[in-house]
């Protein structure tokens, strides 16, 4: 990191709490065309409750729609927050400071998306309990815990728990500042009940620190699990043939990680222009989300060549065919073509410039498009691998998705978008201490005829420098 | 008996450290004062004690828990209602692994936060003598001691030069 801008506790106080203690101007107007549009789609939901699935576009052979592809879209997403936090966290990256809350809250956030699809796909969504807690003795219900739709509901609450708890634990010292900030007694009080008395001593910020690099830890290897275990729900079944592929599982989390480092990079192009924080998001930071994603996309491009390679190499038909309709017939020809060219064949070399990984607006409309194509890639992975004809099939048909399916789908978007911004207004989406602790910790210091910023590494207990002395 | 705190504010880490050393010498001992920053500081900035903990077992009885709990849940609904599947098990390992490890580390993350949160001495219900200047940037200096020794305190602080007035407060 070059770019060095010092200021004092007091000034980053005001310039990250500000979307705290104030109201933007645009903040009301968004949150009720996002409270609309959610509202809309829960009004979709409950209409297809009353109706029944028939008002979808689900059919024979194809039962999971877009409601499936986009919960595995969201999972996606929900990935990069804790890994990005997590891994720069663990490796001690400076220029992690400023962005790894908004990345942890959209975890948090995503994950509930997440949960919404499969919840509203099974058209009853209480009937869940009897499937993920089905210990219903008198009526003799057991769960398969064989069955992937038992490990799912498992991994994906323990990653739901375990980041909400992430994100708690690491805001207590914000939380802190805003009950030493806020104004009325009554949120003061709010405040200060959620803080549990943090103060900031020594061993506070010793458990602090510890906490950061401990439950990134733990929840690493919970992120691998997670998506893991999402395409085992493809890999594992028995009557779709195209997905019968080993190498699901790490093509799965490096799309995961793909779509959602995209995510992030998009959320901090957008806080530096709806909150102003350009003086703590800089294009350094941008630089390096861009080396990072360069790193990502290319792994995955190797992956999915990978799953092509072997699926084509051992010329079985069912592998051939779904490859051919994924590829070729329409209407997935043009889908598969925007998929591959918006995921990697635009941004990917776009990156490989300073000028476009310098830049807010570049990097957020390249992050936008491949977010595009790995909604795409979810959707070609889920409708051609059903829709085509196998000897088990005796009726099939096409598959668009309603206007009741597209609403929800737009509502999963809405309420992430509804819940970063609410979010934002009650508690700061940057880590306030983890900024000052990068201005405690760096000095100028002179380098020959330079004078460069220089970091002191945090970790190292002091006892450890009386050894060495 | 109850306690009194009193809490000196600074603006350089020196002056911190200063009264920390002179506390010492006006015979005060560790765990009666402490240091109040609204920043994690490298550790021992202030000449201070480093502060013990066992934050580590938590996660490892955590796992436990989450591991017995998930083994016992996977296991027992098996047996409770065997899906006899020509010629394997009836208890499925590579299903019951997947649920255990996931109870494991549910169990760890919960115990971690717990820990975190005892091992931090916190929920704290009486805050003390404190001041939102710390949250500013200011360094705090609290010293939790009998009525009777809050004199010595308050003059052992001034010595090194506070920012400001002594803050006083109750335990």
């Amino acid at each position: 990191m070059q770019e060095h801008t010092q200021l004092s506790h007091k000034q980053i106080n005001e310039d990250l709490l500000k979307g705290v203690l104030t109201v933007p101007k645009w903040w009301l107007p968004a949150v009720s065309f996002l409270g609309l549009v959610v509202l809309t789609g829960l009004g979709a939901f409950f209409f297809m409750m009353y109706h029944g699935l028939g008002v979808t576009g689900l059919n024979r052979p194809v039962m999971w729609g877009v409601f499936i592809a986009n919960f595995v879209f969201w999972i996606g997403i929900s990935h990069a927050g804790i890994m990005i936090s997590a891994i720069l966290r663990l490796t001690q990256a400076e220029w992690r400071r400023p962005i790894t809350r908004a990345a942890e809250v959209m975890t948090v956030f995503s994950l509930i998306a997440a949960l919404h699809t499969p919840l509203m796909h099974v058209g009853r969504p209480w009937r869940v309990l009897y499937w993920i807690f089905p210990y219903d003795f008198s009526r003799g219900i057991w769960p398969n815990i064989r069955s992937p739709f038992v490990w799912d509901p498992s991994a994906v609450g323990t990653y739901l728990i375990a980041s909400s708890l992430f994100v708690f634990v690491c805001l207590l010292p914000d939380i802190a500042i805003l009950r030493d900030r806020a104004k009325k007694p009554i949120v003061k009080k709010i405040y200060a009940q959620m803080a549990l008395g943090f103060r900031g001593t020594p061993r506070q910020w010793k458990l602090q620190i510890l906490a950061g690099i401990l439950l990134s830890a733990l929840v690493l290897p919970v992120f691998v699990s997670v998506h893991s275990i999402v395409s085992w729900d493809f890999a594992v079944l028995i009557g779709v043939e195209g997905w019968h592929s080993t190498i699901f599982a790490p093509y799965f989390i490096i799309g995961a990680i793909h779509s959602g480092v995209s995510a992030v990079a998009m959320l901090m192009a957008l806080s530096v222009w709806l909150y102003g924080l350009d003086k703590y998001i800089k294009p350094d930071h941008f630089d390096a989300i861009a080396r990072l994603l360069i790193v990502v996309a290319t792994t995955w491009f190797f992956f999915f060549f990978l799953e092509w390679v072997y699926a084509l190499y051992t010329l079985a038909p069912p592998e051939i065919a779904l490859r051919e309709l994924q590829a070729f017939q329409w209407p997935y020809g043009p889908l598969f073509a925007i998929f591959i060219i918006t995921s990697f064949v635009i941004p990917v070399p776009l990156w490989l410039f300073k000028r476009v990984r310098r830049s807010v607006v570049w990097m957020f409309w390249t992050t936008v498009l491949v977010n595009i194509g790995m909604w795409l890639e979810r959707f070609l992975i889920v409708i051609p691998g059903l829709i085509r004809r196998t000897h088990m099939t005796f009726d099939w048909g096409t598959y668009h998705p309603s206007i009741v399916e597209i609403l929800i789908v737009v509502e999963t978007f809405a309420f992430v978008c509804l819940g970063m911004l609410l979010f934002a207004k009650v508690l700061p989406l940057v880590p306030l201490f983890d900024v000052k602790e990068g201005m405690v910790n760096r000095r100028l210091i002179k380098v020959g005829r330079r004078v460069i910023p220089a970091t002191i590494r945090e970790g190292l207990p002091h006892h450890y420098y009386e050894k060495k002395q | 008996m109850a306690k009194r705190s009193v809490l000196g504010l600074y603006s350089e880490e020196d002056s911190a450290a200063d009264a920390l050393d002179n506390l010492r010498e006006a015979g005060f001992e560790e765990g009666e004062y402490e240091i109040l920053t609204g920043v994690p500081y490298p550790e021992g900035t202030f000449g201070e004690a480093e502060p013990e903990h066992k934050l580590y077992r938590w996660p490892l009885i955590g796992a436990a828990c989450g591991f017995t709990i998930a083994l016992l849940i996977t296991a027992g609904t098996e047996l409770a209602y065997p899906l006899i599947t020509g010629g394997k098990p009836i208890l499925s390992i590579p299903a019951m692994a997947i649920i255990m490890y996931e109870g494991s580390m549910l169990g760890a993350i919960i115990f971690t936060i717990i820990g975190i949160i005892f091992e931090s001495r916190l929920p704290r219900i009486f805050m003390g003598a404190y001041s939102e200047k710390i949250t500013e940037g200011h360094i705090g200096v609290t010293v939790t001691t009998e009525e009777t020794r809050t004199d010595i305190a308050e003059t052992a602080l001034n010595k090194a030069g506070t920012d400001g007035e002594i803050i006083r407060g109750w335990e």
